[in-house]
């Protein structure tokens, strides 16, 4: 680490809409070092750095980069210079191939008429990807990837330039751990060679194994600068969220009664075949496996988004035909989908309006919505959730990441859902969210629902599962109860290994 | 936070009020003839055919569809209410037939869009030939006259009530009826839900494909009806009556600030944008502005006030 800072922040101030979300904030950075962003969700990483980058101008404050006062108007200004971002919201254009997102707007071109170098963007690119240790095909169309490998095109994307300073906002929300492992050796790699990296994730093991320092935000102040060796994960989160936290999981005790809700040789042609297993009345059954072993797609077929090809489905002894959402609805299914921008929310409309969604029969009455009791329900989601919003008419845009999927997650409280089905529910959630979200699932199993939960994070896995369910290529390869459950079972499951 | 940022979006929605306002102004000092009583009801009449298919259109809008066989449903739906007359039948029941005639035609569009999976642009670029085509071979290419002399049917084009026109008197209905759909019903959140993101939409259970059968068969209805009230006016049914209108009611829908992907927009906008056009129209005639420099006056405005609306966006 060098002596004089690359990038220094002084008292950054901003507010939107008379809201102040930044009060002043400080912060530098050192060439050759991974720091660490920590912050509860709405706490002000996510526009700190666009600030940085001149996606909004800060109210008050300055900005030295390599010892020279900075404005940049523009994130293309700010890359330039050698500052690249890969924001927290994935930015791939579907219908572009992998080489045409990575090199957009900067498309390499022949002399004067700018024609462009299609073979050699192709090219350049399977080298990059290649350097990343990715297999994907750099001219198929971005859209038909996987929300991880869209997401290491963009990481391919921001190192291909010349790039000095690297603001990674939450990149390995929608990773595997495979995929993680590569991210963190082309990160050291880059800490080698010099670049600074600006490290934002809620994941705490992350962290620690790979950031140098951790600057903690809370409400829109810099709390403290920690060097990673000195500091735990206690004093971290007691940081960002102004008191003891506690356990990680909370205590999970559940009461599973009978069989609820059984899968029966569920089948999609070419992507997943002869699915069975049960979920029990106050359940969680943990789904575990790699990015693209087919877990999402099974639940959007239980969910009736897609067709299946064979097999049955029944909730309480009755056999389901479920060929449209609004019929799993109906029966008593909800769904909190993995890619809330797409799927999870609507951006333009407001919390309240999405909120209100699958619940919208309960809040009308021969079509007309009673307005009182939906903003009086979505006030008390609010609270209950612990919602970070200026209120229930704020759009969900303008929400900070996890607040937005709070709300994802809110929606689906309303219509009291006998199944639950939760994808990747806490991915870019803070830790004292997180903990919030898990004392909801605790407590709706308590009440006899059952859930089914998707995740990538194998200590969410191990941590609120009652059994774990693994999926291989489409298959299930183990079925594992609590007890039994560990990290190297379930990885070995998910990999191909043995059936237990 | 929340009044504040309320309140800024009134101070944008308010543009077109604003606009409507500067031009009414303008033609108010131009030409003495434009701001009397009888001029105002006269182009309330005339605004009130454009008005009624562009409410219409503002639902299809919201959803992020688009309906171009809106003027083949006025017509159609105008020669069969009048064929109907001809006959001698109930002029309340050939109404009544005239609209479900429209109904079923703005359904026809909403099962090729959902079911037949077809853009609407060219789902309804279809239908608008087949709806006109239809009309041709049913009046034979000749305008239907000779209709009820029934006092009802009369008043609808041509009455009074109150000494307001009777078409104004229908316009403001189906504006209050369907402000009321738009802002209070499951129906009409799921309007905007759907133009807003249709997958999420499809996801947390709404009924997308019904949803969007019902909007394209509201605007079926609607320009029915305004097929109607132009027949009844008129005396007679037309084989050409509103060709080009969808262009009127598109336009009065955008100057009223919906957004043309979908999501975002209100009915009140369009009242506003269709009494643009109509003001301009009628300030135009009564300034001798040559019909040919009014088209391009018409398009300048509609430019003028995207272009505005883009600024504040911004
Ligand atoms: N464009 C905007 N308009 C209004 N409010 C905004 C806007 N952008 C952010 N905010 C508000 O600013 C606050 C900080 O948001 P920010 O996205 O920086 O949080 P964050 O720390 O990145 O959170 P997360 O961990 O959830 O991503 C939030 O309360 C958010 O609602
Ligand atoms: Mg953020």
């Amino acid at each position: 680490m060098k002596n004089t800072p690359i990038v220094e922040m002084k008292n950054i101030h901003k507010s939107f809409f008379h809201v102040e979300v930044l009060k002043g904030v400080d912060f530098s950075l050192y060439p050759g070092e991974i720091h660490a962003l920590m912050g509860e969700n709405g706490a002000g990483k996510s526009t700190l750095m666009k600030i940085l980058t001149g996606i909004h101008k800060s109210d008050e404050g300055e900005i030295d980069y390599k010892g020279e006062k900075v404005t940049y108007t523009s994130p293309k200004d700010a890359e330039k210079d050698g500052i690249a971002v890969i924001h927290q919201e994935l930015n791939i254009i579907p219908y572009l191939s992998v080489a045409e997102n990575m090199f957009l707007g900067k498309e390499l071109k022949h002399g004067p008429f700018g024609l462009l170098k299609n073979k050699e963007m192709n090219k350049k690119s399977q080298e990059y990807l290649n350097r990343l240790g990715i297999t994907i095909d750099s001219i198929k169309p971005a859209g038909e990837l996987s929300v991880g490998q869209q997401q290491m095109i963009e990481i391919a994307r921001a190192i291909a330039a010349d790039t000095e300073v690297l603001i990674m906002d939450e990149p390995t929300a929608a990773l595997t751990d495979r995929e993680i492992d590569t991210l963190f050796k082309v990160m050291n790699q880059l800490r080698k060679d010099g670049v600074a990296i600006i490290y934002i994730s809620h994941r705490m093991e992350e962290i620690f194994k790979i950031c140098d320092r951790i600057t903690v935000l809370r409400d829109g102040q810099s709390i403290g600068t920690k060097e990673t060796l000195t500091t735990d994960f206690e004093e971290i989160v007691k940081m960002m969220v102004g008191r003891e936290l506690g356990e990680r999981f909370p205590k999970r005790t559940s009461t599973i009664g009978e069989n609820r809700f059984v899968v029966d040789n569920l089948s999609h042609e070419g992507i997943f075949e002869n699915i069975t297993f049960n979920v029990r009345k106050g359940e969680i059954l943990g789904v575990a496996g790699l990015m693209g072993a087919g877990r999402t797609e099974i639940m959007e077929t239980i969910f009736g988004a897609r067709k299946k090809s064979g097999g049955r489905i029944s909730l309480d002894g009755k056999e389901l035909t479920i060929r449209k959402p609004h019929h799993a609805i109906k029966a008593g299914i909800g769904f909190i989908t993995e890619d809330r921008k797409d799927e999870g929310l609507i951006l333009g409309l407001s919390v309240r309006e999405n909120l209100v969604i699958p619940n919208l029969k309960t809040f009308s009455k021969t079509g007309i919505v009673k307005e009182k009791k939906e903003k009086q329900w979505t006030e008390e989601m609010i609270l209950k959730l612990r919602i970070k919003t200026s209120g229930p008419e704020q759009e969900v845009k303008s929400l900070s990441g996890g607040n937005q999927q709070k709300v994802v997650f809110g929606k689906w409280l309303g219509i009291e859902p006998k199944l639950l089905i939760l994808d990747e529910p806490t991915r870019g959630v803070d830790v004292g969210a997180k903990k919030e979200i898990y004392s909801i699932m605790n407590e709706l199993t308590e009440r006899g629902f059952s859930i089914i939960m998707v995740s990538s994070e194998l200590p969410e896995i191990l941590g609120m599962s009652d059994r774990v369910m693994v999926i291989h290529e489409g298959k299930v390869t183990a079925i594992i109860d609590r007890e039994d459950a560990n990290q190297e079972k379930i990885m070995e499951a998910a990999t191909g290994g043995v059936r237990t | 936070m929340n009044k504040i940022s309320k309140g800024l979006g009134s101070v944008q929605k308010l543009g077109p009020v604003l606009g409507l306002v500067l031009i009414t102004i303008i033609l108010a000092i131009m030409s003495p003839n434009f701001l009397t009583v009888d001029n105002i009801l006269n182009v309330l009449r005339q605004v009130s055919i454009n008005a009624i298919i562009a409410f219409g259109m503002t639902f299809v809008i919201l959803t992020g569809g688009i309906d171009l066989s809106v003027g083949s449903i006025l017509a159609l739906g105008s020669a069969l209410t009048a064929g109907m007359l001809a006959s001698g039948m109930d002029p309340i029941l050939a109404v009544l037939i005239g609209l479900l005639a429209g109904a079923i035609m703005g359904l026809i569009n909403g099962v090729i869009i959902t079911k037949g999976k077809v853009a609407p642009f060219i789902a309804t670029l279809a239908t608008m030939t087949i709806f006109r085509g239809l009309t041709l071979v049913y009046t034979d290419g000749r305008p239907i006259t000779g209709l009820s002399d029934s006092i009802s049917f009369q008043m609808i084009g041509k009455g009074y009530f109150f000494g307001i026109p009777f078409p104004v008197v229908t316009m403001l209905i189906a504006y209050f009826i369907l402000f009321f759909i738009l802002r209070k019903t499951t129906f009409g959140r799921g309007v905007y839900a759907i133009g807003g993101n249709e997958e999420a939409s499809l996801l947390s259970g709404l009924k997308v494909d019904r949803l969007k059968m019902g909007v394209y068969s509201i605007t079926g209805l609607l320009s029915a009806l305004a097929g109607i009230t132009l027949t009844s006016r008129l005396n007679s049914a037309q084989p050409t009556a509103g060709v080009s209108y969808e262009l009127d009611a598109i336009a009065a829908v955008v100057l009223g600030g919906t957004s043309l992907s979908g999501g975002r927009g209100w009915i009140f906008g369009t009242l506003i944008g269709a009494l643009i056009i109509g003001v301009l129209n009628n300030g135009l005639n009564l300034l001798n502005v040559s019909s040919f420099y009014q088209q391009v006056v018409k398009g300048g405005v509609i430019l003028l006030a995207v272009l505005l609306d883009r600024k504040k966006a911004a």
